[in-house]
């Protein structure tokens, strides 16, 4: 699969958009809703066709190639399931369009439908499976089909959280178990980063940042990843001194932080700077910080238990700004109450701080 | 009275108030007048004033080439413009239903309400005056030097097909509008993502969602045209050979009623018959069609 590249006029849904996805991964495209990551894959798919540039799929033009005649398959975002067809007749239906004799397609659909798991479904009725074995036969049908390429459109987003999860997983193995190339479009950051090998970041019909889950969490390179991958504390303000690579960033109200800076910054720029909740450390004495990180006063706001995920929403002393942290797996912390004052750090390299964006978005 | 079996009276009353109407239209209209109609349909008259039970009224019809062959003619004329209607209003239906958005859609199928505006009567006799031999289209044909002289284009049965289609339009063209835009756009990109052409998409996807929609638009037009009087009658004139002028005749002008009844019950049972098989022949309920329309 090749370099990518398009312009969709109207209102610039896509703006030059180039990628590449390499063959056998798992790729996904992540951004908010409008960002213009639908109509991408609805030009790969074919339904739409770009204004300029071109889109190769194992190194052949898709130029003028209609999508019934593309290598590539797409799971719909409703999945699109043939409501007047059985199961059986829904894996087959694309090995029909093909020519293929009857008893060959029915032997495949059921050798498909065995691989995902729902062996035996073949003679039921769409309507009497449940969301998760819809979700199945949709992936089987496209894969039937052997394609170069699968699209993923948003295919988890109708099911409930504790389908979609268990989903999650039963992608990745499908994925793995088949070694088709997918292209999976979400505007669910945990979806994209538990599912891929690399994932596009999207947003107003470019690609903010491409890499690894790792490198979008831990390396972001704008302030929109930053904000929109994983959670992250923002602190808006201007730089106010510069070492090195060290910025001090003085918010409006006063409050100062040290971060790692990104791009290029000058003393008195607008400045944006994160920190991730999971990198602060939190202590009602000073003695519990690391030693060496500058340290901040706070009072608890609100405790937000989620399990392994559980959270502090502190309020920083003296200018009342929100700061979460992520509360440790030791449980040292379950007995803090709202309004208790407490300490807490952060290291300065491992937070990070952009030139600000021109809007405040 | 205590209030509960006060206010189940007040139900049952205000029921039967609403359904009145809809039972004395039943009852007056439509049954009592067809008890009346197969009474008569079963008597022979033998003297004046005298009748006897008898099934010589549909003897008659089996016996007489005339009236028989006029029969099978008109059932296989209204198939044909039902089938034709179909094929007409299919791709309107679609043009309507999937392919204008917001008002175009409206505006196009108010262009096919419009005529409904106009009497049939009215609208049979704009043909005529097309079509006639002195008419706007004949003239135009002789000026464009298509024909020599004017032709005669009324009195065929391709003229009488054309009115009947014409009538029947709008009735095939609604319930396949609603079918059809209750079909779901990701399915047809679904099918032509995996691979369907568009005759195959057609084919698989788009008549079997949309069949009970045409089993009920054909019902109707097959049932108007079937009983139709008027646009044969102008439209074919002498040769137009339609059923409902053999009873009309047994009617009015041989005051025949006993022969009328008998062919108003076989052209009902015609009807009947036709609706069964088309339903049979396409695998349809009867309750699932009519609830598409």
């Amino acid at each position: 699969m090749d370099a990518v590249s398009k312009r969709f006029a109207d209102h610039l849904a896509v703006d030059a958009l180039s990628f590449s996805v390499d063959r056998g991964s798992f790729f996904s495209i992540l951004g908010p809703s409008g960002c213009g990551k639908t109509t991408l894959l609805r030009m790969i798919a074919g339904f739409i066709a770009p204004d300029s540039g071109e889109i190769a799929i194992g190194g052949k033009s898709m130029r003028d190639i209609a999508p019934n005649r593309r290598p590539v398959n797409m799971v719909f975002q409703q999945l699109a399931l043939f409501p007047m067809m059985s199961v059986g007749e829904n894996v087959a239906f694309g090995l029909g369009q093909r020519g293929m004799a009857r008893a060959e397609r029915i032997r495949l659909s059921h050798v498909m439908l065995e691989r995902v798991g729902l062996h035996g479904a073949a003679n039921k009725r769409v309507d009497e499976l449940s969301g998760g074995q819809r979700q199945r036969v949709a992936i089987a049908r496209s894969l039937v089909l052997e394609p170069t390429l699968l699209l993923l459109d948003e295919p988890l987003g109708a099911l409930d959280l504790k389908l979609r999860e268990h989903m999650k997983i039963e992608l990745k193995q499908l994925q793995a178990a088949f070694g088709t190339t997918f292209v999976y479009i979400t505007h669910d950051q945990s979806e994209a980063l538990v599912l891929s090998d690399r994932v596009g970041v999207m947003s107003h019909g470019r690609f903010e940042q491409l890499g690894t889950p790792q490198d979008l969490y831990y390396r972001p390179q704008t302030p929109f990843v930053a904000g929109f991958v994983g959670a992250n504390n923002r602190i808006v303000g201007r730089a106010t001194r510069k070492d090195g690579a060290m910025v001090e960033i003085t918010t409006a109200d006063g409050w100062m932080i040290r971060a790692r800076s990104h791009g290029a910054i000058a003393v008195g720029d607008a400045v944006e700077g994160f920190v991730r909740p999971e990198v602060a450390s939190l202590g009602r004495l000073a003695a519990e910080l690391p030693g060496g990180q500058p340290r901040h006063a706070g009072q608890v706001q609100s405790l937000l238990f989620d399990g392994a995920n559980s959270a502090v929403l502190l309020q920083e002393s003296r200018t009342r700004r929100a700061f979460r942290i992520a509360l440790p797996q030791t449980g040292q912390f379950s007995d803090l109450k709202p309004q208790e004052p407490v300490l807490f750090s952060f290291d300065p390299e491992r937070a990070v701080c952009f030139p600000a964006r021109d809007q405040n978005g | 009275m205590d209030s509960a079996v006060r206010a189940r009276w007040h139900g049952r009353l205000s029921l039967g108030l609403l359904l009145a109407p809809a039972i004395l239209w039943l009852g007056a209209l439509v049954i009592l007048p067809h008890v009346e109609l197969g009474v008569l349909s079963f008597r022979e008259r033998v003297s004046p004033h005298n009748y006897v039970a008898s099934l010589a009224q549909y003897k008659t019809f089996f016996t007489d080439p005339l009236y028989w062959n006029v029969f099978v003619r008109t059932a296989l004329m209204s198939v044909a413009a039902t089938v034709l209607t179909l094929l007409l209003a299919f791709p309107i239906a679609w043009t309507i239903a999937k392919l204008s958005t917001g008002r175009a859609g409206s505006l196009l199928f108010i262009l096919c309400l419009i005529p409904f505006w106009v009497s049939e009567t009215v609208r049979t006799l704009g043909w005529m005056i097309l079509l006639r031999e002195s008419g706007v289209l004949p003239a135009l044909l002789v000026k464009l030097g298509i024909t020599a002289a004017p032709v005669e284009l009324l009195y065929h049965d391709a003229t009488i097909l054309v009115g009947l289609i014409y009538t029947s339009l709008l009735f095939m063209v609604i319930p396949l509008i609603s079918s059809l835009e209750s079909l779901d756009n990701a399915l047809i990109e679904a099918a032509y993502d995996l691979g369907a052409g568009g005759f195959a998409i057609l084919r698989t996807i788009v008549i079997p969602h949309a069949a009970p929609g045409i089993t009920a638009g054909c019902i109707v037009v097959f049932m108007l045209t079937l009983g139709n009087y008027l646009t044969p009658t102008l439209l074919g004139g002498k040769n137009s050979q339609w059923f409902t002028e053999q009873i009309y005749t047994q009617f009015i002008t041989r005051f025949n009623w006993e022969q009328g009844a008998a062919f108003g019950f076989l052209l009902l049972g015609l009807s009947t018959a036709m609706v069964v098989i088309g339903l049979k022949i396409t695998g349809q309920r009867f309750g699932d069609v009519m609830r598409r329309t």
